[in-house]
């Protein structure tokens, strides 16, 4: 029978290899300097890169981080060091449910909220959807943290006079700061991937998008729209934007977690 | 109350402070603050709910629960029923479930009974890699690889079984065979690390009781360590299925996007993540667009529900797991 499991651990681990290996190769022979460099060409021309994408989804994760991140930090922050009793309870909660909602559902929400004050689609409504996607794993983190922290740190602040917010800011954050700064850039690179809450946000863009209320390219929304084209050369550079895109998000979870990993050796 | 909420907060007394003028302030003005994010959190999810429920109020009233059950998706005649894309979902859902959980629960145990942990331990590090994966690269990899296998392994299957409908009808490479196999993919991973969790919270008291008594390896899996996780395995099984329900990109790119129910796995289907996907900028009419966020409000309870049922079984581990085993 325990032949079985590692039939089964060995097939999960097959696609693993082939999944990372085959969009490696694909990604790779179609990568190029003028992937990063060039706007998309006129729609049945050969050529072109997606480098309104590439800023776009940089303006996407600025917006979503200056969302996300208070809301998420200082949520956390309430938390673990007030978090006594029944209302706490119902913020963890209201933190599952949202973490639940599919993220299609929060680009309806952002559309009806957002999109149809504004009259148009926005870099700054896919931000913002991008945002509240971040906030229960920045909310989880931070709080997670910051309870890690032992009390006898709070307890010598104490001792040495100083006000409650002041051993929480100057004492228990900084203590917490590595796993917090951790919990937050895995959310950031969690959004980063995301396609549906920017389908009817942010929309798409084959030019380049000025500030922050016009509609903009992102990676995952180029890959998804040249994916399902039928243009041979549209499908090579959405292979390109995945490998970028995957090597992106990978990236980050695999440095936060070494740099978590570090800082909690070196702690003990 | 909630154990956790009482058990996390710090167990260190503050003191209020006989502070004069202006310092006076300094506390309760953090708190406020830090409470007013964590209040919005609260706040935003309600909104969520509430907008969900105002946007569809055009097609509630129009079509009352008969949305629930009609098949119909026509805007041009201005008539929609969810039944297609319920069907969908739940029907590519299921199958995926049932490809992902026997893999997913067999290469858990493999990593938390089995292998040694200096290999186990990046072993799973590389396996909680795949839940970091964008929906819309295994999309990818699911449209120029996946679809192209199918329509090829269809012909021979169809020519020996094609009389049962289950296999019956044109096969496009696209349908809802393929949808669920990508989703199986996807949930694989994050079955086994959940899994794999609550199989090493098992005490180990448990196992050498069961080796004492007689008991082989496999029989000390099977008939204690299983039954004792059973509720956290659920648990995770139950999170993997919410987890699947909302996933939108990986499904539109290989379901086929045709909103009727058909017996065969081949055919092309929908389901409701998808037809918000592909039709919600492209909904001509007030009433459509209502149509499709009471789909987007279906979605919501459905996914509701079941993540409510995941944390109540893996808190019933958490609290009592005695009890939950027994």
């Amino acid at each position: 029978m325990f032949a079985a499991t590692v039939g089964a651990t060995g097939v999960t681990l097959g696609v693993l290899v082939f999944l990372l290996g085959y969009i490696a190769w694909q990604g790779a022979s179609s990568l190029s300097w003028s992937f990063f460099t060039h706007l998309p060409a006129p729609v049945g021309e050969p050529g072109g890169g997606m480098a309104n994408a590439i800023v776009g989804s940089g303006k996407l994760l600025l917006t979503a981080a200056l969302v996300g991140v208070p809301i998420g930090f200082l949520g956390g922050v309430y938390l673990a060091e007030y978090g006594r009793g029944g209302f706490a309870w119902w913020v963890r909660y209201a933190a599952d449910v949202l973490n639940g909602v599919p993220s299609i559902v929060i680009g309806i929400t952002i559309y009806a909220l957002v999109v149809r004050r504004m009259g148009h689609f926005s870099t700054l409504a896919g931000g913002i959807a991008l945002g509240l996607m971040m906030i229960p794993v920045s909310l989880r983190a931070s709080e997670e943290f910051l309870l890690l922290v032992p009390d006898s740190l709070r307890e010598a602040a104490l001792a040495l006079g100083a006000p409650r917010w002041a051993t929480i800011v100057r004492v228990v954050i900084p203590a917490a700061a590595r796993g917090i700064a951790t919990g937050l850039l895995l959310s950031l690179a969690r959004v980063a991937g995301e396609t549906a809450p920017l389908l009817f946000t942010a929309l798409n863009n084959r030019f380049w998008s000025e500030g922050w209320s016009q509609p903009t390219a992102s990676l995952p929304v180029m890959i998804f729209t040249y994916a399902i084209a039928p243009y041979e050369d549209w499908h090579r550079q959405a292979w390109a934007a995945g490998l970028v895109l995957l090597m992106l998000v990978l990236g980050t979870n695999v440095l936060a977690r070494l740099w978590l990993r570090g800082g909690a050796a070196r702690a003990s | 109350m909630n154990r956790a909420a009482v058990a996390g907060a710090p167990r260190v007394v503050f003191p209020r402070l006989a502070l004069r003028g202006r310092r006076r302030f300094a506390d309760p003005t953090f708190r406020l603050l830090t409470l007013a994010f964590a209040v919005s959190v609260v706040v935003i999810t309600l909104l969520i709910a509430a907008i969900l429920f105002r946007q569809s109020a055009l097609a509630r009233a129009r079509f009352g629960w008969s949305f629930l059950w009609t098949s119909t998706w026509d805007p041009v005649a201005l008539r929609f029923g969810a039944l297609p894309f319920v069907y969908g979902t739940l029907a590519s859902t299921a199958i995926a479930l049932a490809i992902a959980v026997p893999l997913g629960l067999g290469a858990a145990i493999c990593l938390a009974e089995l292998l040694p942990r200096g290999l186990a331990d990046p072993l799973t590090f590389m396996i909680e890699l795949l839940v970091a994966v964008p929906s819309v690269v295994y999309g990818l990899v699911g449209v120029f690889v996946l679809v192209p296998i199918m329509r090829d392994v269809a012909a021979p299957i169809q020519a020996a079984l094609g009389f049962i409908p289950l296999f019956g009808g044109p096969a496009y490479g696209v349908g809802l065979l393929t949808a669920a196999i990508v989703l199986a993919v996807m949930i694989v991973p994050f079955i086994i690390a959940v899994s794999r969790e609550v199989l090493l919270a098992v005490p180990q008291t448990q196992r050498d009781a069961a080796l004492a008594l007689g008991a082989t390896r496999w029989e000390t899996v099977r008939d204690v360590v299983l039954p004792y996780a059973r509720s956290g395995i659920l648990g995770s099984i139950f999170l993997a299925l919410a987890r699947a329900l909302g996933e939108t990109m990986a499904v539109t790119m290989v379901i086929g996007n045709r909103p009727e129910i058909s017996a065969s796995l081949f055919a092309p289907a929908y389901t409701m993540a998808a037809v918000l996907a592909n039709e919600f900028t492209e909904a001509t009419d007030d009433v459509y667009l209502a149509a499709l966020v009471e789909v987007g409000l279906l979605l919501f309870v459905i996914t509701l529900l079941v993540n409510g049922i995941a944390r109540l079984l893996i808190a019933s581990v958490r609290s009592s797991p005695a009890r939950a085993a027994a």
